[in-house]
């Protein structure tokens, strides 16, 4: 099948997939290089089929730590310079270069890829409610309106790379083990269909968000159609786009914290909530379940939820999809499989399944060596 | 009368051999139909004055009596059809507008049987709702679109506030409005306590409370109709909540009749009218003849009830149904009542019910859609009504995108109505749409209870099935969720107005 016509497929259609997933997060926020997260995923390698992977890092770009940075693959020719247009119409372009690649033998389609560290020019930002809101406006409409053009990561100091291939393959394309972090998130991907397109991979992601998940949402359709009454616009048609959105409009436009925001989207039963003894947490859980119906994911789901300042693993209000986490020192490690936490880390002070619909959370603290952690509290 | 020159509808077939002439059908038919021939002394029935509601049949201790419909032929016509020409020969008879009871009848394509549901197979499991929560659990009522963490003050509580003016329903079906006058007390109490039992609603129609409904009034919905039929502050505040009836799906834009030799002495108390005279409802309220005007009204009686009850408006669906909603939101209603063209009455013209309004489904799907263009979905509830027939029409409206739905003609079903359409009458032999007290005592409130709650319990049992095979495990998941549904047999207008795909194509 033609390029195009793969790209086509996926980004019309939605796909479903089963897959792996895999976090680390450094509590202290001490850097540590990227290949523990891939030899942790690579050990799932039956839970992916060659058509996807990604990993995301966290604290990657010490030295642009306050610069947003867009991620954008093109795969036509004559959309970069459009799209080059478009961003230096909206912001001073700091510094950009072809994100660094090595050649694996195996990848193929691979389109142009690049990245851009950006400042908001001054006529923008003087009139903005939140810079936030400006670049999700910005990767909204360079995903909606320039075809070639897809941007895969848009946050600051931190950056998404995903592809076509097994997750080993992926890593030693982007170099991952080059660069450091204090968190990472990592996917393996088995989709229920052949597809070829790049920005279908994951981890996917929007400002400082990037999201893996395994899992099929049965709920998308409202969960789709209430997220374009927000603004957001399903432009991947995957579930883990719509996984993202939620994250970004309950925890940094409603400033739900982390609890609450698990509340809504794994909504505890019914019965649960009568059961509830504090009526303050009883009055909230149900007032948030009445408001946010929409909004709650059903069918199930693992999923890992990163941002600069937390990491998230949760499942769906029935466990019906694998997560297990552990942890050891000032680390935490949260995957689909054991296997994939004893690789990097074979003796855990402690392993546990976190039960169906009650998340890990993981709150970093700062630390003065690579910047601010942001706050979406 | 010279005898009508129409033949009769149905023929009574009684098989004398099997005829014990105890007389049971002669001294129950509330249309006369059967009388004792004195010539003979036999037991004999009069066909033209048969409405098909099969009392005496379903009474019949030997099984003596079959009612057919009469195979009597005219000329086939394909457009001078049997019921046109009975239609004209009645008028010329009488002069008078044709009344009928219940929901249209005509075959229109009915969207319901043209939409398919999913299920999960492999890629998510289905949820058995044996062994897992199953949650239908519904709230009805104005929300907000999101949850200001600096504004919750947890004492003084706008939670509280917001929660109080929330209709809880433990499955989405809440019983249509039948007021008392269309139908006995008797089937009033029954529905009313069903509601009760089942933790969902029940609607008082323009007929006002009737005081031995007083006990069911924290679980009812009343009405205010262009009659204001028993409206007083006390009707409000006893109440759930409160429903201003703009329109009907069986008669819209036309107005009510419930004729003086009805109004008996407990439908003028609970009507607040004087005993025998007419109770006659206009087609428009005379103080809204316009959108602004309905919010004063909204606002009138949310000021009587202190904010603390959802105050709905209920609409016929019509041509405009989207915008007249949209209007209807920014009104102020708490939720918004829409009643398709298959909605039951007590009695309309048959030229307005067969032929005046849009079908229930394409209603549900233009004015979700409206709404959520907006942004002001969230606001409101969508309370669909209208021939729900199954609990999959519910499940397809619900996909669609209705918060609950309104039975009526069902529930009706469920306590012995076989839709013979003369609810008009008043001498319905089932003794529910009727003030005859020799009737109405045939309808057991307690049985008809029982089967009410009967009929919930079965169609909530099939909604989780279904719901479970979806994979979904809360009814809220599935609400406008119309990824769910595909249309089958439908040209592409159709499926972009219903906003669903066509079976065959995947997500």
């Amino acid at each position: 099948m033609e390029y195009e016509q793969l790209k086509l497929i996926e980004k019309s259609v939605k796909i479903p997939s089963g897959c792996g997933v895999a976090g680390i997060v450094n509590k202290n926020a001490n850097r540590f290089s990227g290949e523990m997260i891939v030899s942790s995923i690579c050990m799932m390698k039956d839970r992916g089929n060659g058509l996807g992977a990604g990993y995301a890092g966290y604290g990657i770009y010490p030295e642009f730590s306050d610069k947003w940075c867009l991620h954008v693959m093109y795969d036509k020719t004559g959309e970069k310079e459009k799209v080059e247009e478009f961003l230096e119409a909206r912001f001073n372009i700091v510094e950009q270069e072809p994100i660094p690649v090595r050649k694996v033998k195996s990848l193929s389609f691979i389109p142009v890829l690049h990245r851009y560290f950006l400042d908001i020019k001054n006529k923008f930002s003087d009139n903005l409610t939140s810079e936030e809101d400006f670049i999700l406006e910005t990767v909204m409409k360079i995903n909606r309106n320039f075809d070639g053009a897809c941007v895969f990561s848009s946050g600051k100091n931190m950056g998404i790379f995903k592809g076509v291939g097994h997750p080993d393959e992926i890593a030693e394309f982007y170099n991952i083990h080059n660069y450091k972090g204090y968190t990472w998130i990592a996917h393996n991907r088995f989709p229920t269909n052949t597809v070829g397109w790049w920005g279908g991979a994951h981890p996917f992601g929007i400002l400082d968000w990037a999201c893996v998940h395994n899992g099929e949402i049965s709920s998308y359709g409202i969960n789709r159609r209430y997220l374009e009454n927000a603004g957001y616009y399903c432009t991947f048609y995957t579930d883990t786009e719509v996984i993202t959105y939620l994250f970004d409009l309950l925890c940094r436009r409603h400033k739900l914290n982390f609890e609450m925001c698990s509340y809504v989207l794994a909504s505890p039963f019914w019965e649960e909530i009568e059961r509830e003894t504090d009526v303050k947490k009883k009055k909230l859980m149900k007032f948030l379940r009445i408001i946010y119906a929409s909004a709650m994911l059903n069918g199930p789901f693992a999923i890992i939820v990163a941002n600069s300042s937390v990491l998230i693993g949760m499942n769906d209000r029935l466990k019906l999809r694998p997560l297990v986490a552990a942890s050891k020192d000032d680390f935490v490690f949260v995957a689909s499989e054991e296997s994939a936490i004893r690789k990097i880390c074979p003796h855990p002070e402690r392993v546990w399944m976190p039960e169906a619909g009650k998340p890990i959370i993981v709150h970093l603290q700062e630390n003065k060596n690579y910047g601010e952690i942001k706050k979406y509290k | 009368m010279a005898k009508s020159k129409n033949i009769s509808d149905f023929v009574i077939e009684r098989d004398q051999n099997r005829c014990i002439k105890c007389h049971a059908c002669v001294r129950v038919c509330a249309n006369d139909v059967h009388f004792k021939d004195d010539a003979t002394s036999e037991v004999a029935s009069d066909d033209s004055k048969c409405v098909g509601c099969h009392f005496c049949e379903d009474l019949c201790p030997t099984g003596a009596l079959v009612i057919r419909k009469n195979p009597s032929e005219t000329r086939e016509n394909a457009h001078w059809k049997k019921e046109y020409i009975y239609r004209i020969v009645r008028q010329a008879e009488t002069g008078g507008i044709v009344l009928t009871g219940m929901g249209c009848d005509r075959p229109y394509k009915n969207y319901f049987d043209h939409i398919l549901l999913n299920a999960a197979q492999v890629t998510n499991p289905s949820i058995d709702p044996l062994r897992e929560p199953m949650e239908l659990k519904t709230f009805i009522g104005r929300k907000i679109d999101a949850v200001n963490l600096d504004d919750l003050n947890w004492k003084t509580t706008s939670i509280d506030e917001i929660m109080s003016g929330l209709l809880e329903l433990e499955v989405p079906i809440m019983f249509s409005a039948m007021s008392f006058g269309s139908i006995s007390l008797n089937a009033c109490k029954a529905i009313a306590e069903a509601a009760k039992l089942c933790g969902t609603y029940w609607n008082t129609g323009e007929g006002g409370l009737h005081q031995s409904l007083y006990p069911y009034a924290d679980r009812a919905i009343v009405q205010i109709a262009s009659g204001r039929f028993g409206v007083s502050s006390e009707y409000l505040s006893r109440a759930a909540a409160v429903e201003i009836k703009i329109g009907q799906g069986a008669k819209p834009g036309i107005g009510g009749h419930l004729p003086g030799e009805k109004v008996s002495q407990e439908i003028s108390l609970t009507r607040m009218i004087p005993q025998g005279s007419d109770a006659i409802s206009p087609a428009p309220h005379h103080d809204i003849y316009s959108i602004e005007d309905l919010r004063q009204l909204i606002f009138a009686i949310k000021e009587t009830v202190d904010y603390k009850k959802p105050v709905g408006v209920k609409i016929a669906a019509v041509h405009n149904v989207a915008p007249i909603a949209s209007g209807i939101v920014r009104a102020g209603a708490d939720f918004i009542t829409i009643d398709g063209v298959r909605g039951g009455t007590g009695a309309a013209p048959v030229v307005i019910r067969d032929n005046v309004g849009i079908p229930i489904e394409i209603a549900i799907a233009v004015v979700d859609q409206r709404l959520r263009d907006e942004g002001i979905r969230n606001q409101i509830s969508i309370v669909a009504a209208g021939g729900f027939r199954t609990s999959s029409d519910i499940i397809k409206a619900i996909t669609l995108g209705a918060d609950a739905v309104y039975i009526g003609t069902s529930a009706l079903i469920a306590l012995g109505c076989h839709v013979c359409q003369k609810c008009y009458t008043g001498k319905c032999n089932w003794g529910i749409a009727t003030q005859d007290p020799y009737l109405t005592r045939r309808l057991n409130p307690e049985i008809g209870t029982k089967r009410l709650c009967n009929l919930l319990r079965a169609w909530s049992l099939e909604m989780k099935e279904m719901l479970g095979g979806m994979g979904i495990n809360a009814i809220e998941s599935l609400r406008g969720n119309r990824e769910q549904l595909r249309g089958i047999d439908l040209s592409e207008i159709e499926l972009k107005i219903l906003g669903i795909k066509h079976a065959g194509e995947s997500w």
